[in-house]
């Protein structure tokens, strides 16, 4: 007879442990990543909080029901065959087959419609129009009554006001997400999708392109400031105005080297439409949709070589300026506020 | 009548046709139910054409309710008539309409929630968004 020692079996104790370590590492990495600026997970808008809810009710009754089905096998299958009768089994399909599955999916159907449901919409709701270009997103504020306004890759809603989005793309489909805010909805040439949201809580968020739209798709991003109402109509009403400032060195170098050919500054330089307007460029908080710092030397960077930021970017590079005339441009933009 | 509509049900005999009965219905319903869906919501506004829906879509369910309905209760008082014990596996006569009629009733239970499940959505929702 052998003897067992009990510690015979203790090798497994620190595979299981790495194992575990293998596990939940990558498992709390990817936790980390369900908040912040850019998750669901942090809901700051009604129909995200409606997904995050969606997401938790379904995830638990997927659950229960996956545990409920593995205990009717794991039952099923140790149970003697003379434990039920032909009534007794039909009466456990009826009930676990057919009106226990038939009604649990009732209450789920039921609850996620009423998740998905549009926001109520009305006249004096704050309408702005986005167009998702390769690869940066132009924005205008449609205000009721008042002035419309463009800017470009930045969004800014104010808290607890119903605002209307009309998405559409000049180019290639684009789908425009904020992911604390709502679903994402694709931006399709040719036609325009609507989105309703509504934000709930004041703060700065992240934006992406969710549909692969070129080589810096994954560059396409823009920052979301969700601001108090008053706040937001003051920043509207002073986005409505024309930059600040007369005549300065950086205006003249920014017409001299082209820039006006695909730019406007409202008040300064009233050049094409093609590139985004830069008429408050100096009050974004990022520099070529949410890929760098709005600093002086980023700018700089992104003037010299667009592309070396955001490969197959539409902007020409402009290798060949000078250190200090790159310098004098970025400060002219930086102070467009 | 009830009397009269029962006799006659029972008179029936369930086949492949009673048998396809209810999924034909259900396959029906859902196609007219998204394509009317679609013509309205092109060809209305969003919030104007929900009533023509939510209208289209009841008329729809109730009809096909009723049809499902039928075809389980015929399938039901077939289950019903005497015969040989189960299991109804034997290419008898008497097996085979047990068989059929057992899966007609299943497949009509399953078409009338799906029949419902796909109407549902018209009167949750308030606009084609």
């Amino acid at each position: 007879m052998t003897d067992h020692n009990p510690d015979q079996f203790s090798v497994f104790k620190p595979i299981s442990r790495s194992l575990l370590r293998l596990i939940f590492g990558p498992v709390l990495a990817l936790l980390y990543g369900c908040t912040g600026i850019q998750s669901t997970f942090s809901a700051f808008g009604v129909e995200a909080e409606s997904t995050r809810s969606l997401t938790w009710v379904m995830t638990a009754a997927a659950t229960v029901i996956t545990i409920g089905v593995l205990w009717l096998a794991w039952y099923a299958a140790r149970t003697p065959a003379s434990q039920l009768d032909y009534k007794g089994g039909m009466r456990v399909i009826f009930w676990f087959g057919a009106l226990g599955p038939t009604l649990l999916l009732s209450v789920l159907l039921v609850f996620s419609l009423s998740k998905m449901r549009t926001l109520p919409t009305g006249t004096d709701d704050l309408k702005i129009a986005v167009t998702g270009e390769q690869f940066w997103w132009r924005a205008r504020y449609l205000p009721v009554g008042g002035q419309s306004v463009e800017t470009a890759n930045e969004i800014r809603i104010p808290v607890g006001r119903t605002v209307a989005f009309a998405l559409t793309s000049p180019d290639v489909i684009h789908s425009f997400w904020i992911p604390g805010l709502a679903g994402k909805v694709d931006m399709i040439p040719g036609r325009t999708n609507d989105l309703v949201v509504r934000a709930t809580q004041a703060g700065v968020y992240r934006g992406v392109c969710a549909e692969f739209c070129g080589l810096s798709h994954a560059h396409m991003a823009f920052d979301v400031v969700a601001m108090e109402p008053a706040a937001f109509e003051q920043w509207l009403t002073n986005m409505a105005h024309p930059a600040t400032g007369g005549d300065s060195p950086g205006r003249k170098l920014f017409e001299s080297y082209g820039c006006s050919g695909c730019h406007t500054i409202r008040g300064h330089i009233e050049g094409a439409t093609i590139g985004p307007d830069l008429t408050h460029f100096g009050s974004r908080l990022s520099v070529g949709a949410g890929t760098l710092p709005m600093t002086l030397d980023a700018i700089s960077r992104f003037i010299r070589n667009p592309a070396s930021v955001k490969p197959g970017v539409m902007m020409p590079d402009f290798r060949e300026i000078s250190d200090k005339d790159v310098a004098v441009i970025s400060n002219y933009l930086v102070e467009l506020r | 009548m009830i009397c009269k509509l029962h006799k006659l049900a029972q008179r029936l005999k369930s086949s492949l046709w009673m048998l396809v009965v209810p999924p034909t219905v259900w396959a029906l319903h859902f196609l007219f139910s998204y394509v009317y869906t679609a013509v309205r919501c092109a060809k209305s506004g969003s919030v104007e054409a929900i009533v023509d829906i939510r209208t289209g879509i009841t008329v729809a369910t109730v009809v096909a309710l009723l049809l499902v309905a039928a075809s389980g209760y015929v399938a039901w008082t077939q289950s019903r008539i005497d015969g040989d014990l189960r299991p109804y596996q034997d290419s008898t006569d008497e097996d085979r309409l047990h068989f059929l009629a057992a899966a007609t009733l299943l497949l009509a239970g399953l078409s009338f929630v799906a029949i419902l499940f796909t109407a549902i959505p018209a009167f949750i929702f308030e606009d084609c968004i």
